[in-house]
């Protein structure tokens, strides 16, 4: 199997402070890899630099063969990656539909004048969305929502709103961090049984940051385990579950050790 | 593929509304006089002359409100726009480039005359490409600023273009904007010898129904305006204005480019301020550096704050309003008090009154007079467009900070 996506010796420093310390990492294509570690391990950091937020210090990212440490996000994303935010960041002022029209902006063409002239292709274009749109939508879960205010929606429904918007961008790689955090039990295991499909029906690969070690350890073909910038180890979840720096780390000692 | 029919109820009793007052506008020059003689408020009734600079100041609203209202890019330096487009009037229709004679197009002049004389139709395209470009030019180093960086960048070059044109009396020998004297004068729009056939007038400057000619091309202008702009709000690019405005992180995530986007917002702004420059310059035939003030800037802010960021219809009232009391409403209702034996001027106390006006719409209607249902929203309830908290502090990695455990 390839590997959608490499990196290679990532390191990020802020200041003096080394968030991230040469990571190598790769993410097969097709498989549903997850990112866990203790608050403050960089996983959101990794995702920032994955999505062009951040440029890394050094090292390389490598997404489907193209170099993209030094890419600009909207760019990532028209590659082909898509993602969710930890603390939801819809446009919360836009109904579900246009969040997802907005999604699907560098996937379609109107320009300024197409739209002006109201030309047959540019309106034939966004009737074509419109109903991709919808049926987005529909198959995250969000029937009869779509003219329905992001903010107004409910919690669990604008979390499947965002990764509906993710879908909306095309992506190959579908990057989550933390998308069942604030749910509860029957949503966490909805929402788990979604992105399996996604995998399956929609043939993506997925990276997924999680606490929820019932969600990690259910879907993950792979878990990487972050502490500290650094990687403490990656492996199939059964062997991560017995690792022993792992469940340090998680039970607090690796802090004291650490300074 | 939508009937008709739904497409008219889609556009609800509003488009009616805008019908009516369409249709109202274009007849106005037939009643403007009868209105005049009406008892108490017939004084009060703007003249047509008037009516032309209040759609011109109008059109530029309209035009800011895209950066303003559509993009959220608080645009301090509007009146940049309004100059660059005044004085491409001045260099394609005046005799100020008197060592060169081209005519191209020109209406009602000698086709003798130094100077290079284009037909004003064309040069209202050209200031409105040229003063796009000119948006471009200023966009591409500012727009990676956010919220009141920008506005202070853009503060800078609404003041740095009247200096220009003030000093450009002498550019290395070259005399390009006649420095405080101004340009003047411009031609003046006609539709040539071919129009006067049709009954269109030759020169509207040289035509007996002069200020008539002016306000159906100012009103033609501004409805122009108003259909580009409610058509780009509701196409691709104008959805990615709005993700801009709401939350920037999430939009550029989302696969949209912010500096394309927003330099976009800020061109065609551009282009609308410039197209209304060039006219308003041909109308009274000049272009003088004194008429770019800040002030005009913050007269236009005022007229889309007034109207309602962000809504066509909001920002047209509020221009119509605004631009009424600055043209002609304060000075009528200053002499007004002066034969009531009132002495007091309204005039001199113009900006006043409009901070007046600010305060008060802040206080009691912050949205607007018709706001755009979203911006409605987001006044009362806020919007999240900050930066990824980690991406605010570099240096600090907030992601270590316990939050849930």
């Amino acid at each position: 199997m390839t590997d959608l996506l490499v990196v290679e010796n990532l390191r990020k420093e802020f200041g003096g402070l080394i968030a991230m310390n040469d990571i190598d990492f790769r993410i097969p294509t097709g498989s549903i890899v997850s990112l866990i570690g203790p608050n403050g391990a960089g996983k959101t950091t990794f995702f920032n630099m994955l999505t062009g937020v951040y440029k890394p210090t050094s090292g390389r990212i490598e997404f489907d063969g193209t170099d993209i440490g030094d890419k600009p996000p909207h760019a990532i994303t028209e590659l082909g990656v898509g993602r969710t935010f930890q603390n939801i960041r819809l446009f919360q002022h836009m109904t579900s539909l246009e969040n997802v029209l907005v999604g699907m902006h560098c996937r379609l063409k109107g320009g300024i004048f197409g739209p002006i002239f109201g030309l047959p292709r540019v309106r034939r274009e966004e009737r074509e969305a419109e109903s991709r749109a919808k049926e987005l939508l529909r198959y995250s879960g969000l029937r009869g929502r779509d003219n329905e205010m992001a903010r107004n929606l409910p919690y669990g429904d604008q979390r499947r709103l965002e990764v509906a918007r993710a879908l909306a961008t095309g992506p190959k790689l579908l990057l989550l961090d933390e998308p069942t955090a604030g749910m509860n039990p029957q949503e966490t295991a909805a929402f788990t049984e979604f992105v399996r499909r996604l995998r399956d029906e929609r043939e993506l690969t997925v990276l997924l940051i999680e606490h929820d070690m019932k969600v990690v350890m259910g879907i993950s073909d792979r878990v990487t385990v972050l502490d500290y910038g650094e990687k403490i180890a990656e492996g199939p979840p059964k062997e991560i579950q017995r690792d022993e720096r792992v469940i340090e780390a998680y039970l607090g000692k690796g802090a004291t050790t650490h300074g | 593929m939508t009937t008709v029919q739904e497409r008219l109820r889609s556009y609800g009793p509003g488009a009616l509304v805008a019908l009516v007052v369409i249709v109202l506008a274009l007849l106005y020059p037939q009643y403007v006089e009868s209105l005049g003689d009406l008892p108490l408020i017939g004084d009060f009734i703007p003249a047509l002359s008037s009516m032309v600079i209040m759609i011109v100041f109008t059109m530029m609203a309209v035009g800011l409100n895209i950066v303003v209202g559509y993009a959220g890019l608080l645009d301090l330096g509007y009146v940049a726009f309004y100059a660059a487009g005044a004085y491409t009037s001045a260099w394609f229709a005046s005799q100020q480039f008197d060592q060169w004679t081209f005519h191209f197009g020109s209406v009602g002049i000698s086709k003798e005359l130094p100077g290079i004389h284009l037909s004003i139709w064309l040069v209202l395209l050209i200031a409105g490409i040229f003063t796009a470009l000119a948006g471009i030019l200023i966009g591409l180093p500012t727009l990676r600023l956010r919220g009141d960086y920008l506005a202070i960048v853009t503060l800078g070059f609404g003041e740095i273009i009247p200096q220009v044109v003030r000093n450009g009396d002498n550019v290395f020998g070259f005399d390009l904007t006649h420095g405080t004297f101004g340009i003047s004068p411009i031609d003046s729009p006609g539709f040539g010898s071919v129009g006067e056939t049709l009954g269109l007038p030759l020169n509207y400057q040289q035509s007996f129904e002069r200020e008539q000619w002016f306000y159906w091309t100012a009103l033609a202008l501004l409805l122009l305006t108003v259909f580009c702009s409610i058509r780009l709000r509701d196409s691709r690019l104008g959805r990615a204005w709005v993700a801009i405005r709401e939350d920037e992180t999430a939009a550029a995530a989302m696969g949209v480019p912010l500096m394309r986007t927003k330099t976009w917002s800020y061109a065609i702004g551009a282009f609308f301020g410039g197209v209304a420059g060039a006219f308003y310059a041909s109308f009274k035939s000049g272009a003088f550096p004194a008429d770019f003030y800040f002030n005009i800037s913050v007269f236009l802010l005022c007229m889309v704050i007034l109207g309602g960021m962000g809504s066509i219809w909001g920002v047209i009232v509020g221009g119509m309003i605004l631009g009424y009391l600055n043209v002609e409403g304060l000075a009528t209702l200053g002499s007004e008090l002066q034969q009531g034996g009132i002495d007091f001027d309204p005039t001199k106390y113009q900006f006043g009154f409009y901070g007046v006006i600010i305060v008060l719409m802040m206080l009691f209607r912050p949205e607007g007079l018709i706001p755009e249902r979203r911006h409605k929203r987001e006044f009362e309830l806020g919007v999240a467009d900050t930066p990824l908290d980690d991406v605010t502090h570099e240096g600090a990695d907030t992601d270590r900070e316990p939050k849930n455990d």
